[in-house]
């Protein structure tokens, strides 16, 4: 069968390109060994295919660029970085799997994963190793409870904050009855309890709570589920695209009401997708997309404008707050290696006791019970006007 | 009684395998691995007997695999049940469930089944994310305590590898068993044909029903172990995505074959982890390989090779007839 | 939102829902009729023939902003040489298998083709600009955008188009032979594999005109297939698997069934919802509502 042929030609084919990329790919051993010079290896494992890739393809690339950036500049004290990356595919099983690859490989910490749900699934690993994690992903269970999270820590600013900053929006212009909309993946469902918890504290009652599917597609049900309970402003939280099609939707039905999102959409994508419905949204963000905006004397410009024209050079795309996360991630375990060298537990330590470390994120202050290190001052409140980011100014506080 | 003989020896040297295995392979990475080989073959056996001997066919299979879980899960967290005792409170409900959503499913024929149970598994994994104050949504559970024995507990790769794979080999056991016994040949009666098997007498409903319930304590038990192994139970694992991926191992490894199971789930575990160098590239990589083995391999690897095997060693039928195919329940749907 | 203005609205998402599922469900339809297989790739056809027309037809820099005239044929020849390729490939050599292995068959195309559309187009959605420009179309309160519209329409004159030709042209009536009597259809000259390929070929066709309608309301992206394609089978077998009116009826009762219990009951549980009725409904009458197989009509 002509079939047969063809399709043993192709078999043929892949074999040599699998085994060329396999050997092309395989980890090139650091150069010829120097006495001092051992490669310093931490295991990066980013959600890059499947749900969370638009996370974690950004994560990656800061990854890669970080490396090339540490190396140039020298290294650890002399020793090159060798950052091991690999694909936690967002499913568990694939995430236990990379752990221990790179347990095996003899990392000194782990970044990432990009997901809540990946990073829950290796916490037990990484604690029975005792191998520092530093995640890239949000969820409160992730260093709650603090007993048993010794060796996680995670770097993005906490949902429970982003929302105090949209609480700060919302009192003074007497915004009291929220519609709150959400993505029904992790990160959505955590900014639903957190508000559950924050708003009615605040005196701001939430009168309906509307769940979208993320690869759901008309939402237009989902906004007149909204308007029915009649609220003062909505709430939308997830990640793109989900937010982009609500704003959209909003826009085109001619829905006159104050739009909030979180840190989530804080990237360009969301205002290209979203389109005229990005404007006018309000939402809490880290100072990464506003970098221009904020005063000189601000303790992290430097570092966000260095970050955004590395990336933006590397990558010819904005640098966005997804591989900010990373960044702050790798640069924290490489600040600690330096300090204490090539150990677990000291570099565990030296996590811990991170004060005042400027990221990207925002400053991080780690602690024995506080291993997320951020407060609500990593966030600035910006709002989308003709299409850019504005940085708009927050009612001073008590 | 030759191939009861072959069975026996095949038998032995996988019990020798598995126990030297471990002492083979001791890096935490590789021992990982061969743990989920085991306990997808586990879940892709109920399938197998399933699919492979009764000639149904489940695509929300994952269902199952989750009730066995968040029984395990939920149970032992959050009331804090003795994970064994939870782990048999899973394997209880899901034969439960199974053969209650069975009773009308099961008179459903060909895609119509299949999208039925395609849809009871969407529905029980919805539930699994929406009811938040059971299963804690889709943050999921995590904190899920190690399974214990004799005061030992199972939370090392070594210990899960030989609690696992004793799972599976009972399974392989009782699966060759079945086979050999009137409820095997029952099935392979209503694999053939309903209709003709009905006439003879054969209660088609009931015997369907027996696999279908013991496919999914099969899952559930799968469940159980998986979430012990990592601690935690989410809703992702338990989903459409997971279904099709234990169809697939079934199938790969070759239905109707005691075997195929551990082949199917070591063959695309396998696949995954040599795949990883390619980067991006190792997703369409997996589907190419995928549709190649199948075109190659019609009938799964284990049953396939065995035809192949048969065939080098039969002698070529001289007069036009067509040698007679020993296929043990691996026949046309 | 006045009640009335929200039954309406219901009413209008569930129909443009409806229409996507149609229009997709149909695809199935036609290999179904042809081969007796379930096409798992049916979906991946779909964000083909989307990301094909946002390379092609979408404002720089995402694409090059040819005219829609334009654009759309060949978005439309994408999907369905990809078809084609996939039954000369994949599917032919294993005609002689199990369904359950060339339903296998089509699920790893269906990764090979996604993962290869996340490698070529990336893992963020992509814009497609609507046909028409105008803003949504207002009654009382309720909205329907314009591209809502035209995924009714053009999935009407699909059915209408379907119709006449199974009824009379030459290949749409030997595809009908090859379904009856495959072998009766060899004794008078027809050649079944080249209606197999055919129907490959023309589901492959539709469901980039699926993918090209939906993506203006929709966004395209690598993975929109998946959950697309799902929706679309099981609107094919709500509404009877082998049956083209049953295809379009299955979907429009999915999607107002989806847009109604989300409005009524609760956003969080639709699917469930519209999967119980889906499961109801196959207990009730096994081979789906218009069920039965036989003749394509």
């Amino acid at each position: 069968m002509r079939s047969r042929w063809l399709w043993t030609v192709v078999v043929v084919v892949v074999c040599i390109a699998v085994v060329a990329a396999v050997v092309g790919c395989a980890r090139k051993p650091a150069g010829p060994p120097t006495p001092t010079a051992e490669p310093y290896r931490i295991g990066a494992m980013f959600d890059y295919t499947g749900n969370a890739a638009p996370l974690g393809e950004p994560e990656r690339k800061t990854a890669q660029l970080l490396q090339e950036q540490i190396n140039a500049a020298g290294g650890i004290n002399g020793h090159p970085l060798e950052i091991l990356i690999e694909d936690s595919k967002s499913e568990e099983q694939q995430a236990v799997l990379v752990a221990n690859k790179f347990i095996d490989e003899g990392v000194l910490a782990i970044v990432g994963p990009s997901t809540s749900g990946t990073t829950l699934a290796i916490i037990d690993t990484v604690q029975k190793a005792q191998v520092p994690l530093l995640s890239c992903a949000a969820s409160i269970k992730i260093t709650q409870p603090w007993q048993d999270r010794k060796w996680v820590f995670k770097t993005p600013q906490s949902d429970a904050d982003a929302l105090r900053r949209l609480i700060d929006y919302m009192k003074p212009r007497n915004l009291k009855r929220i519609g709150f909309i959400y993505d029904s993946n992790p990160f959505g469902t955590s900014g639903l309890e957190q508000a559950e918890k924050l708003l009615p504290q605040a005196g701001i009652q939430i009168v309906v709570k509307e769940p979208f599917g993320t690869d759901e597609t008309v939402m237009t049900t989902h906004v007149t589920n909204l308007l029915k309970a009649k609220p003062d402003a909505v709430i939308c939280w997830g990640t793109n695209p989900g937010p982009a099609r609500i704003a959209d939707a909003m826009y085109k039905m001619k829905v006159k009401l104050p739009l909030l999102m979180s840190h989530g959409v804080a990237n360009r994508k969301f205002i290209e997708l979203a389109g005229e419905g990005a404007n006018g949204v309000v939402l809490p963000a880290g100072r990464l997309i506003v970098a221009d905006q904020i005063p000189d004397t601000d303790l992290q410009k430097k570092a966000l404008l260095e970050y955004a024209k590395a990336y933006e050079g590397k990558f010819k795309e904005p640098a966005n707050t997804f591989g900010g996360h990373a960044r702050d991630a790798i640069e924290l375990a490489v600040k600690g290696l330096r300090a204490v060298g090539p150990d677990r537990a000291k570099l565990r330590d030296a996590l811990e006791g991170t004060k005042g470390f400027v990221g990207i994120g925002g400053i991080f202050n780690y602690s024995p019970e506080d291993h997320n290190g951020l407060t609500k001052d990593a966030f600035v409140l910006v709002q989308i006007e003709d299409g850019q980011w504005k940085m708009i100014q927050e009612t001073p506080q008590k | 009684m030759e191939r009861r003989f072959r069975t026996w020896v095949a038998l032995v040297v996988f019990a020798a395998v598995l126990l030297a295995l471990p002492l083979l392979v001791r890096q935490p990475y590789y021992r990982t691995i061969l743990v989920f080989v085991g306990i997808n073959a586990l879940a892709a056996t109920g399938l197998n007997l399933l699919m492979g001997y009764a000639g149904q066919v489940s695509l929300g299979h994952a269902a199952f695999v989750g009730i066995g879980g968040y029984a395990s899960a939920v149970l032992s967290v959050n009331l804090g049940v003795n994970p064994w005792a939870a782990m048999v409170a899973g394997v209880v409900a899901a034969s439960l469930i199974a053969w209650l959503i069975g009773i009308p499913t099961l008179r459903l024929h060909g895609h119509y089944l299949a999208i039925a149970t395609l849809g009871f598994g969407m529905i029980v994994s919805i539930v699994f994310a929406e009811w938040r104050g059971l299963t804690g949504g889709v943050g999921g559970i995590p904190g899920v305590p190690a399974l214990r024995v004799a005061g030992l507990a199972l939370d090392n790769h070594l210990r899960f590898y030989y609690l696992v794979w004793t799972c599976l080999y009972a399974t392989v056991i009782a699966t060759s068993n079945i086979s050999n016994s009137r409820l095997g040949r029952a099935l392979r009666a209503i694999r053939g044909s309903e209709i003709a098997a009905q006439t003879t007498g054969i209660n088609t409903g009931s015997y369907k029903l027996q696999v279908f319930v013991l496919s999914a304590a099969l899952a559930a038990l799968a469940g159980s172990l998986f979430v012990h192994y990592i601690s935690f139970a989410s809703p992702s694992r338990f989903g459409f995505a997971y279904s099709i991926e234990l169809v697939v191992m079934a199938v790969l490894g070759g239905l109707g074959n005691m075997w195929g199971p551990i082949v199917g789930s070591g063959v695309v575990t396998a696949l995954g982890e040599l795949l990883r160098p390619l980067r991006d590239l190792d997703v369409p990589a997996f589907g190419l390989i995928l549709v190649l083995v199948l075109i190659f391999l019609p009938r799964g690897v284990t049953t396939s090779l065995g035809l192949l095997v048969q065939r080098l060693r039969a002698p070529r039928p001289t007069n036009g007839e067509v040698a007679p195919a020993n296929i043990v329940g691996a026949g046309e749907p | 939102m006045s009640t009335s203005s929200q039954i309406l609205q219901y009413a209008f998402s569930g129909l443009t829902l409806g229409a996507i599922y149609a229009i997709i469900a149909l695809g199935f339809t036609i290999i179904y009729n042809a081969t007796d297989i379930v096409n798992f790739a049916q979906g991946e056809f779909v964000m083909l023939g989307a990301l094909t027309m946002v390379t092609l037809h979408s404002p720089p820099p995402a694409g090059h902003g040819l005219a829609l005239w334009l654009a759309l044929p060949l978005a439309v020849a994408t999907g369905a040489a990809a078809a084609g390729a996939l039954q000369r490939l994949a599917i032919r050599p294993l005609r002689h298998g199990s369904v359950l292995t060339l339903i296998i068959v089509t699920i790893g195309a269906s990764i090979l083709l996604r993962g290869a559309a996340m490698i070529l187009w990336g893992r963020n959605a992509m814009l497609l600009p609507p046909f028409t420009q105008r803003g949504a179309l207002f009654v009382g309160q309720a909205s329907i955008m314009p591209q809502s519209l035209w995924v009714i329409g053009v999935t009407a004159l699909v059915v209408a188009g379907l119709a006449i030709f199974y009824a009379q042209t030459l290949v749409g009536k030997g595809m009908r032979a090859v379904a009856i009597n495959r072998q009766g259809a060899q004794l008078v000259g027809i050649s079944p594999s080249r209606m197999v390929l055919w129907s490959f070929v023309l589901s492959g066709a539709l469901g980039a005109v699926a993918g090209i309608l939906i993506a203006p309301i929709t966004m395209a992206v690598y993975n929109m297939g998946t959950l697309l394609g799902l929706k679309g089978f099981s609107a094919a077998i709500l509404g009877g698997l082998g049956s083209s009116p049953g295809a379009v009826l299955g979907g429009v009762i999915l999607g107002l069934l989806e847009s109604f219990a989300g409005g009524f009951i609760s956003s969080g549980y639709k699917d469930a919802v519209a999967f119980l009725i889906l499961l109801a409904v196959l207990f009730i009458r096994p081979t789906g509502m218009l069920g039965g197989r036989a003749t394509p009509s």
